[in-house]
């Protein structure tokens, strides 16, 4: 089915771009990451100009979002206080990637910030999560469990002045930390197409401390005001949205996200968490690889 | 007296000698709509000598469909410290947006390099007017490297074996555009070469235009960004909340 798209200018096969909403909307439902991660580094692959893979992404994201942040908050799972504070680092994060996105394409080296960005963070954070999930594995497999660390926020979390009690989260930390979070995530995703999700959760996990159970609808609640923001801040100066590839997008993915949200409560998490490692790192490799080995296309062009 | 009279000669023998092209395009004009997948143009004509006889000599066609140019910046990779960076770049003004070439016999034994110069004859010869000073070498290569790409993506075609002669009369090619061709007007030029020498040569126009939806939806995104950006929202979210009820309930 060919689908034309009138602000990427092209035509695609409808039915391809739907499959792929679809696969990162099963990973959003499923780790309550947008999965934008996957998004735009394929929508670019097909042949789409990287800022409307990245901008029609963000709207996408949005969508897949919503219906976690309605499945989690039913549950309870969202602090809303919490997630107010990174909305507002978010936004402001947004604004300053906006400028960053300008200035280095006026320098001609934004493609090249993120391979780099795409391959440091999905590296380091894939790796980990590959890590982690090994280990839960094989203490499950061996039936001695690992000994529960005890949760804690990073020391220097601590260290922040203006302490606020965040009841959901169980914590009592500077606002000022996950206002930070909240900036770089908003960067990483004007600048990525990202939403943030697969940096955040670890970051809320293991740099603030929060409870598990609110870890997740959380995130995505963040994720869901960041991404809204991305889209009208391209909206405003890229003129880059593509409403029709979004659509597609999104008949995929918030049907994805249901049925991965179904899948999440039948598999075993840590089996899961291995996949979205394991996920995460061929996109990294493949990254790596046109940064090293050999770049898709040694000429590039832009409008003057 | 007698200048008047050679010039006189030299008219008539001109007008005696050259043939006349009567180019015609299949479709003048190409809607960009729903299900728009790209599209083939026949580009096709007769030659003919004045007299309305049929011009009954060696000739070679060359067809150039050209779109809309415009100004670029060609950035090149290098590999510095292991990694791939943009480290050279070039500015052109006229980098045609769509360029293809289709000529009976291969360019390079129809004419001279001059020639194919003047008349923007196959890819090495696009004009592209770079901005500011670049010295030659560098032009040449980084013009190679936008052929390049634009070929990868078809956007840059050549075909040196595309236009079919039929009695010395009759010529046609057939030119694909992609879906991704940019919108405005083409020129499909046409040149009758004998020789060496371009004797006839002729334009005809296409417009490539966004109709309908398309048109609409364009538009709508550089007007009224705003509401624009607020539309792609509401609907991101109204899908994700309908989404979500309807698997509640199922």
């Amino acid at each position: 089915m060919d689908v034309y798209l009138p602000i990427a200018n092209l035509a695609v096969n409808g039915l391809f771009i739907v499959a792929l909403g679809g696969l990162t909307g099963v990973l959003s439902g499923v780790f309550g990451v947008g999965g934008g991660f996957l998004t735009t580094p394929l929508l670019i692959f097909y042949g789409i100009p990287p800022t409307v893979a990245a901008a029609s992404a963000a709207s996408q994201v949005t969508g897949a979002s919503v219906s976690g942040v309605f499945a989690h908050s039913r549950r309870g799972g969202v602090d809303y206080q919490m997630g107010g504070v990174l909305v507002l680092g978010g936004v402001l994060g947004t604004g300053i990637g906006a400028l960053l996105f300008r200035m280095l394409s006026a320098l001609g080296q934004i493609d090249t910030v993120i391979s780099v960005l795409y391959v440091v963070l999905l590296g380091s954070i894939g790796g980990f999560m590959a890590r982690d999930s090994v280990r839960e594995i094989r203490a499950h497999a061996s039936g001695v469990p690992i000994a529960a660390s005890k949760r804690r926020h990073h020391p220097l979390v601590a260290n922040l002045p203006l302490r606020w009690r965040f009841y959901r989260s169980g914590l009592y930390i500077s606002p000022l930390a996950p206002f930070l979070l909240g900036v770089v995530t908003g960067i990483v995703t004007m600048l990525m197409g990202i939403g943030g999700g697969f940096m955040m959760v670890p970051a809320m996990l293991y740099i603030l401390g929060m409870s598990a159970g609110v870890v997740v609808g959380t995130s995505l609640f963040q994720i869901m005001f960041v991404t809204m923001a991305t889209t009208m801040m391209h909206a405003l100066t890229t003129h880059a949205v593509d409403m029709v590839l979004a659509v597609l997008l999104l008949l995929g993915s918030v049907t994805g996200a249901q049925v991965g949200a179904r899948l999440a409560l039948s598999v075993r998490p840590e089996r899961l968490r291995l996949a979205l490692a394991a996920i995460v790192l061929v996109v990294a490799f493949r990254m790596a690889l046109g940064l090293t080995y050999r770049p898709d296309a040694i000429y590039t062009m832009t409008p003057l | 007296m007698k200048g008047l009279f050679a010039l006189l000669c030299l008219v008539m023998l001109g007008a005696a000698r050259d043939p006349i092209l009567v180019p015609e395009v299949s479709q003048h004009e190409v809607e960009v709509r729903q299900g728009f997948t790209g599209t083939e143009l026949l580009l096709f004509g007769a030659i003919l000598d004045p007299q309305g006889t049929r011009a009954g000599r060696d000739y070679d066609i060359v067809v150039v469909l050209k779109g809309p140019t415009q100004s670029i910046t060609l950035r090149e990779k290098q590999k510095h410290a292991g990694i791939w960076i943009n480290a050279a770049s070039a500015q052109f003004r006229s980098a045609p947006s769509f360029y293809a070439v289709a000529s009976s016999r291969p360019i390079d034994q129809i004419v001279d390099a001059r020639t194919a110069a003047i008349y923007e004859l196959g890819l090495p010869f696009i004009q592209l007017s770079p901005i500011g000073t670049i010295d030659p070498d560098r032009q040449v290569r980084f013009a190679a490297g936008l052929a390049g790409m634009m070929t990868d993506g078809k956007l840059y075609q050549e075909n040196p074996h595309g236009v079919t002669l039929s009695e010395q009369v009759l010529y046609q090619a057939r030119i694909a555009l992609p879906s991704n061709v940019q919108t405005g007007t083409y020129t499909a030029e046409t040149f009758a070469i004998s020789k060496g020498r371009v004797v006839a040569s002729a334009i005809a126009r296409v417009q490539v235009e966004k109709r309908g939806f398309e048109r609409a939806i364009a538009e709508f995104a550089l007007q009224y960004a705003f509401f624009y950006g607020m539309v792609a929202v509401a609907i991101s979210i109204a899908m994700g909340w309908l989404a979500g009820r309807i698997f509640t309930y199922v």
